[in-house]
């Protein structure tokens, strides 16, 4: 039988929804134990949250000045020391995940298989390559540890659960570098929901043409409590901060309605949406190839149809 | 200093990719190849900086078939000074890659490896996190702004929670995020003066590294298609759509 270590990802106090969606995929090889590992500054509050999560076993906490910020150099070497007892390793395929784990699949001398978007069997596992057009199924070696990333677009949170799993403070023999300091975190204040987790999104993209007429689709979100994201034109055209980029090389995001505004559907952002519940297109071009995979298609131009829309909606 | 940078041939981004039918593998007969994305930013980024005076040399290294001198050339154009060519008619693995790549920094002592964040045929976004941890250096993911001062690289990363800052002591690894610059494009003049430039060509099997294949890949498939929807002819018709679902 075998045992999975759940890399918890936190950030500001609190843990992210994607931890909860890599125990799910962790669930599905039905493990022995599934343990989650909060690597902190100051782990009690994350770890609580960590312990209600349905399926945890235990939770297990290293509380240390130098992991205060989630630099990989620094928790790959104990995370790599815990998943000495584990036959599996498990984060979420978010920023935080995929600059940490491939370090600790290098420290265990393992290959990594990244967005795992099904469980086949105990070692075998479906993902996407080629911005999604290709499914393939990857097999690992049954004798060595698992070292994998969670696509959490393809999974669902596992639910809070009744009772707490014991939490354990435990400490690791590791030397960890002094080489790579975190300076800052840039982070947009926002009162909107969160792109990855929010259940409807509305993105606009090089349609909308400029940073002031974005305005239009944040009102048009806030109405109809949306998240906001964007195509990558859109970013690097400067109308909205990076951090907000749909797709392959950016967010993958699975909401029950996406909107795309004013973006054509290049392959690239769509792989970003592929398990939306209803996705919508508003695009003055009727040829765009986002009509290929919208649920509901509007043509027309943004400007004269969102006012409508939220005319409508009243 | 002197700077590594990953450069992988892929299948251009243009290309719509179909699977086989029977599963084996994606088509790439007569399919157009090109630099990937990421690491033609990572090898601009290194020319800037040796523009800048902050690094003497630019090397770019490919890892793969012998007929990847002509693509390996194209880096020379853009810039490089010279080429590494590690010959292998095998797919590498990113742990192969990193490797690799650890054999030549024991060789070539750079004070920094640039590398794409991702390659987009495998779509691993491995590589550089495996490598900057075989080499025990620093490693700055998802660059979106690097600057050098001091023996000391400060490098804004994006991150899904905004940017992150970070600094990093020299020498280190950096992955390339889309943002990082705009790529030069070649010029025909460039491509005459790289045909003087030299490339190295090593023999996978002469690095001495152990089995290359770490993962299987046993079977290839067409994702899901999402099934064409249904049109409609204005605001109203949409809102009533939505509502009907429950969306709204
Ligand atoms: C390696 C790589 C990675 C990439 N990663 C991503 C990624 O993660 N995410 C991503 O999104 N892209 C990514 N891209 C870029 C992608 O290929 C496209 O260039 C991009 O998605 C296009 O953005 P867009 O649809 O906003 O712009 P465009 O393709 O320019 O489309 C704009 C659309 O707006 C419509 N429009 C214009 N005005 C109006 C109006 N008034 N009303 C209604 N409609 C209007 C137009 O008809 C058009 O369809 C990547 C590319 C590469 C090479
Ligand atoms: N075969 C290769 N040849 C040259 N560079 C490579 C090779 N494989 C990986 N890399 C580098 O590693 C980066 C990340 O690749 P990957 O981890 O496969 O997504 C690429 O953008 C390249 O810079």
């Amino acid at each position: 039988m075998s045992k999975i270590l759940v890399v918890a990802e936190h950030l500001g106090g609190k843990l992210n929804s994607s931890t909860a969606r890599a125990v799910s995929a962790a669930a599905a090889i039905k493990p022995e134990a599934i343990d989650v590992l909060v690597l902190c500054d100051s782990a009690d509050a994350i770890a609580a949250e960590a312990a209600k999560i349905e399926g945890v076993s235990r939770v297990l906490t290293i509380t240390r000045a130098e992991n205060m910020h989630p630099l990989a150099a620094v928790l790959a070497p104990q995370i790599a020391k815990v998943a000495a007892g584990y036959s599996y390793v498990f984060a979420p395929s978010t920023t935080f995940g995929k600059d940490v784990l491939p370090r600790v699949a290098a420290l265990l001398g393992v290959g990594q298989v990244s967005d795992v978007m099904s469980v086949e069997g105990s070692h075998t596992f479906k993902r996407p390559i080629y911005a999604g057009n290709a499914i393939i199924t990857v097999e690992a070696d049954a004798g060595s540890t698992v070292v994998a990333t969670i696509r959490t677009a393809s999974w669902p949170a596992a639910a809070n659960s009744a009772s707490s799993a014991p939490v354990e403070a435990i400490t690791v023999d590791a030397a960890l570098p002094s080489h790579t300091r975190f300076v800052e975190l840039l982070q947009g204040k926002s009162d909107r929901p969160d792109l990855q987790s929010a259940s409807k999104v509305v993105s606009g993209g090089r349609g909308v043409g400029s940073k002031e007429n974005f305005e239009i689709i944040y009102k048009f979100a806030d109405k109809i409590g949306a998240a906001v994201g964007a195509s990558r034109a859109a970013v690097d055209a400067g109308y909205v901060p990076s951090d907000m980029q749909v797709g392959q090389t950016g967010k993958i995001i699975a909401p029950e309605l996406y909107m795309a505004i004013g973006i054509s559907g290049a392959i690239q952002h769509l792989t970003g949406i592929k398990d939306a519940g209803t996705i919508v297109a508003i695009n003055k071009d009727g040829e765009a190839p986002i009509f290929e995979v919208a649920d509901i298609g509007l043509v027309g131009d943004l400007f004269k149809l969102i006012p409508e829309l939220e005319a409508a909606i009243d | 200093m002197k700077i590594l940078v990953g450069y992988k041939r892929v299948v251009d981004y243009n290309v719509r990719i179909q699977v086989k039918p029977d599963g084996t593998g994606v088509v790439t007969d007569g399919v157009k190849l090109s630099a990937n994305p990421f690491d033609d930013i990572a090898l601009e980024e290194a020319l800037r900086l040796r523009e800048k005076g902050v690094a003497e040399e630019v090397v770019v290294v490919g890892i793969g078939p012998a007929d990847l001198t002509a693509h390996l050339r194209n880096g020379l154009a853009m810039g490089a000074n010279r080429a590494i060519h590690v010959t292998t008619t095998d797919t590498v693995q990113p742990l192969t890659a990193a490797r690799v790549f650890q054999k030549l920094i024991e060789k070539e002592q750079p004070g920094l490896v640039i590398l794409g964040k991702q390659a987009i045929d495998d779509d691993a976004n491995q590589t550089g996190q495996m490598l900057a941890a075989l080499w025990d250096r620093p490693q700055a993911t998802f660059a979106s702004k690097v600057e050098i001062a001091d023996g000391k690289v400060t490098v804004t990363r994006e991150v899904d929670a905004g940017l992150e800052v970070i600094e990093a002591e020299l020498p280190a690894v950096i992955t390339t995020d889309l943002r990082l610059n705009e790529p030069r494009f070649i010029k025909l003049p460039d491509i005459m003066k790289a045909k003087s430039k030299p490339i190295d060509t090593i023999e996978f099997a002469s690095l001495g590294l152990e089995d290359n294949a770490h993962l299987k890949t046993t079977h290839y498939a067409a994702p899901a298609k999402r099934s064409k929807g249904v049109m409609v002819k204005d605001a109203a018709e949409l809102v009533a759509a939505l509502k009907q679902k429950g969306l709204l």
